[in-house]
């Protein structure tokens, strides 16, 4: 526990803040996939996974600078999210949700042994774009490194927002996520745009999954379990089909366990997962639809 | 030898065990207003989900001469079929103007814009709407988004599955009326399913009854309105 003043507390927010922008991201993730196939994709946390050991390796066993492995893991992980869309989910498209959830944990355990077999499973360090170094604002002081997480979280989730809302094929995709049927009618190709919606996914988990990388410093092939249970938290905090709610949910869930484990003793450490699964309990009992999910009737 | 618009050909369709269609045969000439009529059941909707393939069909469905019952719904869509589904099939969580865009999408040209416009002038009423979700619309205003969302894609043919249900006899008025102008002043060729057979009778250049998914009858508008069996069974008097 820690005594309580303002600039402490305004540090422990945007330190919150760094992480929630790990959760809102794989959050988006979910959320993407969710609103188009209404499936949650149990593999998105090894994605990210798969997709942080591709940085580290460009990086480590060929020495590319941080920022080239960075960008080329996003495009690898995209291109990557396509070919699984293509190849593992299109064969079960339409079936019940049951069966492509589970084909969905059946793609965590295969990436699992695959990342154990192509990097291997020892712990692993991974280096960080930013220095922890603090800085001093106000003061607050925060280090270089939570501005710059918060910083690429804000960048993604923009880059997204005007992709969704100001071109053709970000409309398509959202078409296509609240009818199918009456996409295709108009033309829109809908296979692709689940492959799209795939990729994207996957570009946002490896984002997530490189930040946590970079936090923690160390890193094995459990290294998004944690993170993936944060990021469901999140998106069912603002609801499994907003995006916006995704990004909120993210940011909030990090905030609040942030000062939940630096303000009382019991939610720190071990119990922080539990104080997170503690606050989507409440709000499922409050707003079943969470924060910004819209209560519909769906015909069954 | 000119090839009509649209020819079926002995199409059958079927859902599971269910024939819904039993070798139907039909020609759509261009610039015309064709009308199917018929029950609850009767195979309507079928026949146009067997031409846009989202129902699996045999036998030949052929655009302007060409085969495309083996090709995708949307590259049909593409080709100028513009289908606007059972229930309209909007998007409820998109604006009015988005869901105007969408219909565009398999335009590669770039007067969109214009017919945004143009759209707008059939509609007003969607012009006033025009930055609201489309789920907050009524259901003449529904029905008026999804004509005039099929109407930016530019088609070669419309078709419209009821597009009378549920709604008050002005609006259907209203709607049928935009149809018959849209035809009249554009040309543009109509393949409508439709339950208020008076309406459509009127407002079509020929008809065909189905019973049980066979065509039972055919004529224009006018013989059809005059027919005996018509008239008792479709316009209740």
């Amino acid at each position: 526990m820690v005594a309580f003043t303002w600039s402490e507390l305004f540090q422990q927010i945007v330190s919150g803040l760094s992480t929630g922008g790990i959760y809102a991201s794989l959050a988006l993730a979910i959320v993407i996939i969710y609103r188009s196939t209404r499936v949650i994709n149990f593999a998105q946390g090894e994605m990210a996974t798969f997709s942080t050991y591709i940085a580290f390796w460009l990086i480590h066993d060929h020495g590319w600078p941080y920022w080239g492995a960075f960008f080329a893991t996003l495009a690898m992980s995209f291109v990557g999210g396509v070919l699984l869309e293509r190849t593992v989910l299109r064969p079960v498209e339409g079936a019940p949700v049951l069966t492509i959830a589970i084909v969905t944990l059946g793609l965590l355990v295969a990436l699992n042994g695959l990342t154990r077999w192509l990097f291997g499973g020892e712990t692993q360090v991974f280096p960080s774009a930013f220095s922890t170094r603090a800085i001093h604002v106000g003061g607050v002081s925060f280090s270089l490194q939570d501005a710059g997480f918060i910083g690429l979280a804000i960048v993604a989730v923009a880059l997204l927002w005007v992709f969704f809302q100001f071109t053709k094929v970000g409309l398509a995709m959202r078409g296509t996520a609240i009818n199918r049927d009456a996409a295709r009618l108009l033309g829109v190709p809908v296979g692709r745009m689940l492959a799209l919606g795939w990729g994207l996914a996957a570009a946002l988990g490896a984002l997530s999954g490189m930040l946590t990388a970079g936090s923690v410093a160390t890193f094995d092939p459990n290294l998004m379990l944690g993170v993936l249970l944060y990021a469901l938290a999140a998106a069912v905090l603002g609801g499994l089909e907003s995006p916006i709610g995704a990004v909120v949910g993210g940011l909030l869930l990090g905030v609040v366990l942030n000062l939940l484990g630096t303000y009382t003793s019991f939610f720190s450490g071990d119990m922080r997962l539990v104080g997170g699964l503690a606050i989507i309990l409440v709000v499922l009992l409050v707003r079943p639809a969470g924060i910004f999910g819209r209560v519909t009737a769906r015909k069954v | 030898m000119r090839h009509p618009l649209l020819a079926l050909q002995d199409v059958e369709a079927r859902y599971g065990q269910v024939l819904a269609l039993h070798g139907i045969s039909l020609e759509v000439a261009e610039g015309t207003i064709v009308a199917l009529l018929g029950a609850n059941g009767a195979g309507k909707t079928t026949t146009l989900r067997a031409i846009s393939n989202t129902v699996r069909s045999t036998g030949e469905v052929l655009f302007e001469g060409k085969r495309i019952g083996r090709r995708s719904p949307e590259a049909i869509a593409a080709l100028g079929v513009a289908h606007v589904p059972e229930g309209r099939g909007i998007f409820p969580d998109l604006t009015v103007r988005e869901n105007l865009r969408l219909g565009a999408y398999t335009r590669r040209d770039r007067r969109v814009k214009e017919d945004l416009e143009r759209v707008f002038g059939y509609f007003p009423r969607l012009r006033e709407r025009e930055a609201q979700a489309a789920g907050t619309l009524s259901g003449g205003e529904q029905q008026m988004l999804a004509l005039g969302r099929a109407l930016m894609a530019r088609p070669r043919l419309l078709m419209l599955d009821e597009p009378s249900l549920g709604l008050a006899p002005l609006v259907v008025r209203e709607i049928f009326e935009i149809i018959g102008r849209l035809n009249s002043e554009e040309g543009l060729t109509v393949l409508v399913v439709e339950q208020n057979a008076k309406l459509a009778l009127a407002a079509c250049n020929q008809a065909l009854v189905l019973e049980v998914g066979r065509i039972v009858l055919r004529g224009d508008g006018t013989e059809l309105q005059a027919n005996e069996s018509v008239r008792k069974s479709y316009l209740g008097y």
